[in-house]
C-alpha cells in the first residue's frame, strides 16, 4: 500500500519535473537522432524551424542590415518554408538596451521589415509574413554588455 | 473602483471654493527668491501645524503642514525649519509674534486653520507670512470635501512657492508612468497615477499587456500610451476617471510614441509602413489623420511647441539620430542638434524657451536640454542609462528615469528622479517599485 503510495508521489513529480522543465536543446548535427528529433518537435514547428535553418539573424549596433551570416540562415528559412506552405510566420524585431525607447521601437520594426524583405526576395509571399517590433522590451541575454546586446539585437522569425 | 477614483479624487475644480483673505499684500513683496541664479540658497519657513478645532481637524491640520513642507523642501528652494525649535505655538484666531519667529530665523511663516463645516466640509485657511516685514504676504480660504485635503495642501503650497519664487507651482499635479517588475527578459508593466509627491498611488492596468510611455491630456483627464493589448503594438486613448479605453484609429502596423497637442484636439505619433516610421496627427473630433513626414527614415517622439505651430522630433534622416523641428502641419524640417552623439526623445518645454532631450554618447545616457533653435545646449544629468525627460508644468523641473544594468537574472533598478533646471537638487521619486517612461500632469486646477 505504502510502496504503491510512494509510486504515484513518485509519478506527480516527474510529471511535475517534465512540465517545468525547459524545452529539449535541438537536436546535433547530421548524426544526431533526426527521426526522433523531427517528431518530438514537430514538422512545421518553431523548433524544428530553429533546428533546420535557424530562427534568428543578428543586427551590427543601430544597424538593420542583413550580415552575410544573415543571409544563410535567411536563404535556410525561405527552404524551410517552402517545405511548409501552410505555416505563416511573425518576425520579431528586438534591440539591446543602448537606445531611447521609441527609437528601439521603430529600429525593432526595421530590422523585422529587413528580415521579411529578404525572405519575400528568396520567393516567400509576403502575405505569410507579418512582422512586430518590441524594441529593448525583450532582451533574449538579461545582461548589461556587449556579449549579450550583439544577442539581442536580433530578427526571429517566429511560426504563428 | 468607482469610489477609489473618486477618492484619488481629480476633484472637480467646483468643488474647491475659494476665497481670498482680508488682508491684501503689499504691491511689491521684499521677500522674494530669485530662482534664476544657478545656486539658490533655500528660505528657512516655518510651517507649524494648521490648527484645528476637534481631535480630527487637528489630525488633518497636522497632516497638511506635512504635505506643504515636505512640498516646498523638496522643491529645493525652501528649508522647512524643525517644528520642535518653534517658540510660539500658534492657535486659531492668533496673529503670529514676528519676534519669536526671527528668532529661529524664519525668514517666511505659513498658518492655517481647518475648521469641520456641517455639511461634512472643510474650510481650510492658510496665511504667509513675511517675518522680516512683519506682513501678511498672500492668503486664502478653500471649502471642499473632507478627503480632498491633500490636494488644498499642494494647492497652498503652490501658493507659497508662486508668491515667493513668482514662478507658478507645480505641486497640485499627478505623474502617470510605467511600474515595472520581474525578469527583464519577460519585464512586466504596467499603467500606473500617483500624485506628485508619490501619494494616491494605483495601478490602471494588470499587467498582462505590454504598455509604454503614457503622456496626459492637458486637461489631465485622458492619457495617451502604447499598448500591445491586441497583439499589435497600438496607440490607446484612456479616460482616467471612466476607465475606458480605446485603439487610436486602425492603422495596418504598429501606432506608437504619442502625445497630445497643446489644445487637446490631436494625437501627434509615429506610425510604420515597409519598415519606415513616419509621423502623422489625428484629430480627435474628426478621427481624420494627416500625415506630416514621408520617407525611409526613422521619425519620432513628437512633441509640440506651447503654441501648437511647430512639432520637435528626432529623425535618422541623415544619417544617425538627431533632432529637428518642422511645422506641425509638416513640411521641411531642419535639423536642431548638432553635438557629439545622438539625440532622442525631445520633448518641449511648456514655456516654449527649451527642449529637453535624451542624449546618448560615449556609452552614457544624458539628459539635457537646448533651446528651440539648438543653441545653448546643457547636459543636467549623466548616467548609464537616464532617458525620457518629462517637464514639470512650471518648466523648472525635469522627471525622468534611471535605469541600472541587468544581470544576474536580475534587472537593473529602474527608478524616477527629478532635476532642476540648474542641474541641482536631483531627487529620486518615491514609488511602490520599478518606474519608468514618466509623464508629468499639467497643473490639476
Amino acid at each position: 500500500m505504502l510502496a504503491r503510495f510512494v509510486a504515484v508521489a513518485g509519478a506527480f513529480v516527474l510529471l511535475a519535473a517534465c512540465s517545468h522543465a525547459p524545452p529539449p536543446p535541438p537536436p546535433g548535427g547530421p548524426g544526431g537522432p533526426g527521426g526522433i528529433s523531427s517528431s518530438r518537435f514537430g514538422p512545421g514547428s518553431q523548433q524544428d524551424l530553429a533546428a533546420t535553418a535557424g530562427d534568428r539573424v543578428f543586427f551590427d549596433y543601430d544597424q538593420s542590415d542583413i550580415k552575410s551570416e544573415g543571409q544563410e540562415i535567411l536563404r535556410r528559412q525561405s527552404e524551410w518554408l517552402r517545405r511548409y506552405p501552410n505555416v505563416s510566420v511573425t518576425i520579431e524585431g528586438h534591440c539591446d538596451e543602448r537606445g531611447t525607447r521609441e527609437y528601439n521601437l521603430a529600429l525593432g520594426e526595421r530590422r523585422a521589415q529587413a528580415v521579411k524583405n529578404v525572405l519575400v526576395a528568396l520567393g516567400i509571399p509576403s502575405g505569410r509574413i507579418s512582422t512586430i517590433s518590441y524594441g529593448k522590451e525583450r532582451p533574449e541575454i538579461p545582461h548589461s554588455d556587449d556579449t549579450s546586446y550583439a544577442q539581442n539585437r536580433r530578427g526571429v522569425t517566429t511560426v504563428n | 473602483m468607482t469610489r477609489s477614483y473618486r477618492r484619488f479624487g481629480a476633484a472637480p475644480a467646483a468643488l474647491i471654493i475659494l476665497a481670498l483673505l482680508l488682508t491684501v499684500s503689499p504691491a511689491f513683496a521684499q521677500l522674494r527668491l530669485d530662482v534664476t541664479r544657478g545656486k539658490v540658497e533655500p528660505m528657512p519657513i516655518a510651517i507649524p501645524a494648521f490648527a484645528g478645532a476637534g481631535p480630527e481637524e487637528g489630525k488633518t491640520g497636522r497632516d497638511m503642514a506635512q504635505v506643504v513642507s515636505a512640498d516646498l523642501e523638496r522643491s529645493g528652494l525652501f528649508r522647512p525649519l524643525d517644528p520642535q525649535s518653534f517658540i510660539q505655538n500658534v492657535s486659531a484666531g492668533e496673529g503670529p509674534r514676528f519676534a519669536d519667529w526671527r528668532q529661529i530665523n524664519a525668514q517666511a511663516l505659513v498658518t492655517g486653520t481647518v475648521q469641520g463645516q456641517g455639511d461634512g466640509r472643510y474650510r481650510v485657511e492658510f496665511r504667509l507670512w513675511d517675518v522680516g516685514a512683519e506682513q501678511q504676504l498672500a492668503g486664502f480660504a478653500y471649502t471642499t470635501t473632507r478627503q480632498n485635503w491633500r490636494r488644498i495642501a499642494h494647492i497652498i503650497a503652490d501658493e507659497i512657492y508662486k508668491r515667493i519664487t513668482g514662478e507658478d507651482g507645480y505641486f497640485d499635479t499627478r505623474i502617470v508612468y510605467i511600474a515595472e517588475s520581474g525578469p527583464p527578459e519577460r519585464r512586466e508593466k504596467r499603467l500606473a497615477l500617483m500624485d506628485q509627491d508619490g501619494a494616491n498611488h494605483q495601478y490602471l492596468t494588470d499587467g498582462r499587456a505590454l504598455v509604454l510611455t503614457p503622456r496626459f491630456s492637458p486637461s489631465a483627464q485622458e492619457i495617451t500610451y502604447l499598448s500591445y493589448a491586441g497583439g499589435t503594438p497600438r496607440v490607446y486613448l484612456r479616460n482616467i476617471d471612466s476607465g475606458q479605453q480605446e485603439a487610436l484609429g486602425d492603422f495596418p502596423g504598429m501606432t506608437f510614441a504619442p502625445r497630445f497637442s497643446p489644445e487637446g484636439n490631436r494625437i501627434v505619433f509615429s506610425r510604420t509602413q515597409n519598415g519606415a516610421s513616419n509621423i502623422y496627427a489625428l484629430d480627435l473630433r474628426t478621427r481624420q489623420p494627416m500625415r506630416l513626414t514621408d520617407g525611409n527614415a526613422i521619425d519620432t517622439t513628437p512633441s509640440y511647441s506651447p503654441d501648437g505651430s511647430r512639432i520637435v522630433f528626432n529623425s535618422d534622416r541623415g544619417g544617425s539620430q538627431q533632432l529637428y523641428v518642422m511645422s506641425a502641419t509638416g513640411g521641411d524640417a531642419k535639423r536642431i542638434s548638432f553635438g557629439s552623439g545622438k539625440y532622442g526623445t525631445p520633448v518641449w518645454s511648456p514655456r516654449g524657451d527649451l527642449i529637453a532631450f535624451t542624449k546618448i554618447d560615449g556609452g552614457s545616457f544624458f539628459i539635457g536640454v537646448m533651446r528651440p533653435d539648438g543653441s545653448g545646449e546643457r547636459l543636467l544629468t549623466e548616467d548609464f542609462l537616464v532617458e525620457g525627460p518629462t517637464w514639470a508644468p512650471n518648466g523648472r523641473i525635469l522627471m525622468y528615469f534611471r535605469g541600472g544594468r541587468s544581470g544576474g537574472g536580475r534587472a537593473g533598478a529602474s527608478r524616477l528622479f527629478t532635476i532642476d533646471l540648474t542641474g541641482s537638487n536631483q531627487r529620486e521619486v518615491n514609488t511602490p517599485g520599478d518606474a519608468s517612461d514618466p509623464a508629468w500632469s499639467p497643473l490639476l486646477r
